[in-house]
């Protein structure tokens, strides 16, 4: 079973207490956007055979959403952070890059 | 390739079944084919097959990273319905349904197609009037779908409770012909037919690159070395994104786990499948016996053939109340399959940006039952460039808001 720490109670949440949120760090289009930009925000996820950044909600918890890094082929928890911040902190990076050297996703080389 | 007929069984009888030969054959790749189909699945062969069977293009080469059926073919529950809200859907999938009512005879393999009738139980006030609606579509669709109530419900699976407390059957949307097949047996009967074409399946081969020259394909790279091709179809479920990438555009995919599980056998006791879709739990018996469940997705993105015990709790938790007697039931296996889930629920069967090369993906949790129509639209499509079957299944919906909601009329994985 999926465990994953709420980084704002503490608790070591199972995921019968989770619910999943998807993608992490998406950037968001308004407006004024042309329609490659809205298709893909709205469709084109990353879907990564390795490291991934996703959003997860302590449901049954404090409640509270914040953002994991996970790897989606052996179910490896990276760590998680605050759902604050538009990018992954260093010492996930650093966690990451220490298990799987050379890894990279998007921007966060 | 020998016919299968009850006289040859009779003659390998009589010689110690001395007689047999193999299925398909197991070639090293030629240096170049007409086309590549990456993916030894029900989708990938179905379409070779009606490659070679409609469009004569025989010069084909299957492609498979492990073996023939191993994925999602091999670990679904076998179910065959057509009865979809949307147009685009309906005719796919019914077109599959009609195809499996004859394709023993056609694949001279028996596939062990059973038409023992679908019924999808309405436990919600929401439910009813949706599948009300799904019956008036299907009748405007030609596809033979009727709404029952819940006395016919319990004369078709007596072992049902219908007054369970958290969810109890208010009626259903029935299919008669719908059913189940030997998903194995469809993938090892397409399969042996395209190897008798002359067809090459290539298993134990992971494709690793896909060669492109001014835009259009022209081989791939595999770990069996280079082979060429004409036209490249990749039929990959769960593994879509990683060959599109290959081949230098993206899917909008997300692949998450599905998981299934069957108890031990017991004796006859239910001859419908039952779908219980508010709970996310359905079940059918198999021809030893067992009671094949399934459920629901684990809703987070996951490449490892397995998933979480607790999303089976849920679905056997619900399918007890709906069912009691299985509540003494031991399980046996449960197991995971990857799926490739689109936005609107709906597969992708397309052109793509690089020339030659097409996609068929994006079956989520539904692909089994669509495998023949599958087949015969995506050779249709690689074939001339065109098929009404899986126009609207296009890439460029999701750009052009063309969306087949089956997420809202199915209202759960389905």
């Amino acid at each position: 079973m999926l465990i994953l720490n709420c980084p704002y109670c503490g608790v070591d949440a199972e995921e019968s207490e989770l619910a999943a949120g998807g993608e992490a760090h998406l950037k968001r289009y308004g407006p004024g956007s042309s329609d490659d930009e809205f298709h893909d925000y709205m469709f084109m996820r990353e879907n990564p055979k390795g490291v991934h950044f996703e959003r997860w909600r302590h449901a049954n918890g404090c409640g509270k959403w914040f953002h994991a890094a996970r790897c989606t082929q052996t179910l490896e928890v990276f760590g998680t952070y605050s759902a604050q911040t538009t990018e992954p902190p260093q010492e996930i990076k650093d966690a990451i890059t220490a298990k799987r050297p050379g890894w990279s996703w998007r921007e966060y080389k | 390739m020998k016919h299968y007929s009850a006289f040859a069984v009779a003659r390998e009888a009589l010689r110690y079944h001395t007689g047999w030969e193999r299925a398909w054959r197991s070639p090293e790749p030629k240096k170049r084919y007409d086309a590549i189909i990456v993916g030894a699945g029900g989708h990938g062969l179905a379409t070779a097959y009606y490659l070679g069977k409609n469009y004569g293009i025989q010069n084909v080469a299957v492609i498979e990273k492990g073996w023939l059926g191993g994925g999602n073919t091999g670990r679904n529950t076998t179910i065959i319905r057509s009865n979809y809200l949307q147009d685009p859907s309906a005719a796919i999938y019914e077109k599959a349904r009609g195809l499996y009512e004859d394709l023993s005879q056609d694949l001279n393999y028996n596939i062990m197609f059973s038409p023992r009738g679908v019924i999808m139980l309405a436990q919600t006030q929401h439910e009813i009037r949706g599948y009300q609606r799904t019956a008036h579509a299907n009748a405007l669709q030609g596809v033979q779908t009727e709404w029952i109530g819940p006395e016919r419900v319990k004369e078709l699976v007596p072992i049902i409770n219908l007054d369970g407390p958290r969810y109890p059957v208010l009626g259903g949307l029935w299919q008669e012909r719908g059913g189940t097949a030997r998903h194995d047996a469809v993938a090892w009967g397409y399969a042996r037919a395209c190897s008798a074409m002359g067809m090459d399946i290539i298993q134990q081969c992971e494709v690793t690159g896909v060669r492109q020259e001014n835009g259009r394909v022209v081989g791939v790279d595999t770990t069996k070395g280079a082979i060429d091709c004409d036209k490249l179809g990749i039929v990959v479920a769960g593994h879509s994104g990683q060959l599109s990438e290959m081949a230098g555009f993206r899917l909008p995919l997300e692949a998450v786990a599905l998981q299934a599980l069957v108890s031990e056998p017991i004796k006859p006791c239910m001859d419908v499948v039952v779908m219980a879709n508010t709970v996310h739990g359905y079940m059918s018996q198999s021809d030893k016996g067992e009671m094949v469940i399934g459920g629901g997705t684990d809703g987070f993105n996951n490449f490892t053939q397995r998933g979480s015990f607790h999303h089976i709790e849920e679905t056997v938790r619900a399918l007890v109340e709906t069912f009691p007697m299985i509540s003494r039931l031991k399980m046996l296996r449960q197991w995971g399959g990857i799926v490739d889930m689109t936005g609107d629920r709906s597969p992708i069967l397309s052109k793509t940006p690089l020339q030659g090369c097409f996609i068929n993906g994006g079956w989520g949790t539904g692909g089994f039952k669509a495998i023949p129509g599958s087949g015969w639209g995506m050779a249709q499509l690689m074939a001339t460039g065109h098929s009404p079957l899986t126009e609207a299944f296009s890439l460029d919906r999701f750009k052009e808001g063309r969306f087949i909601d089956e997420s809202v009329a199915a209202g759960v994985a389905h």
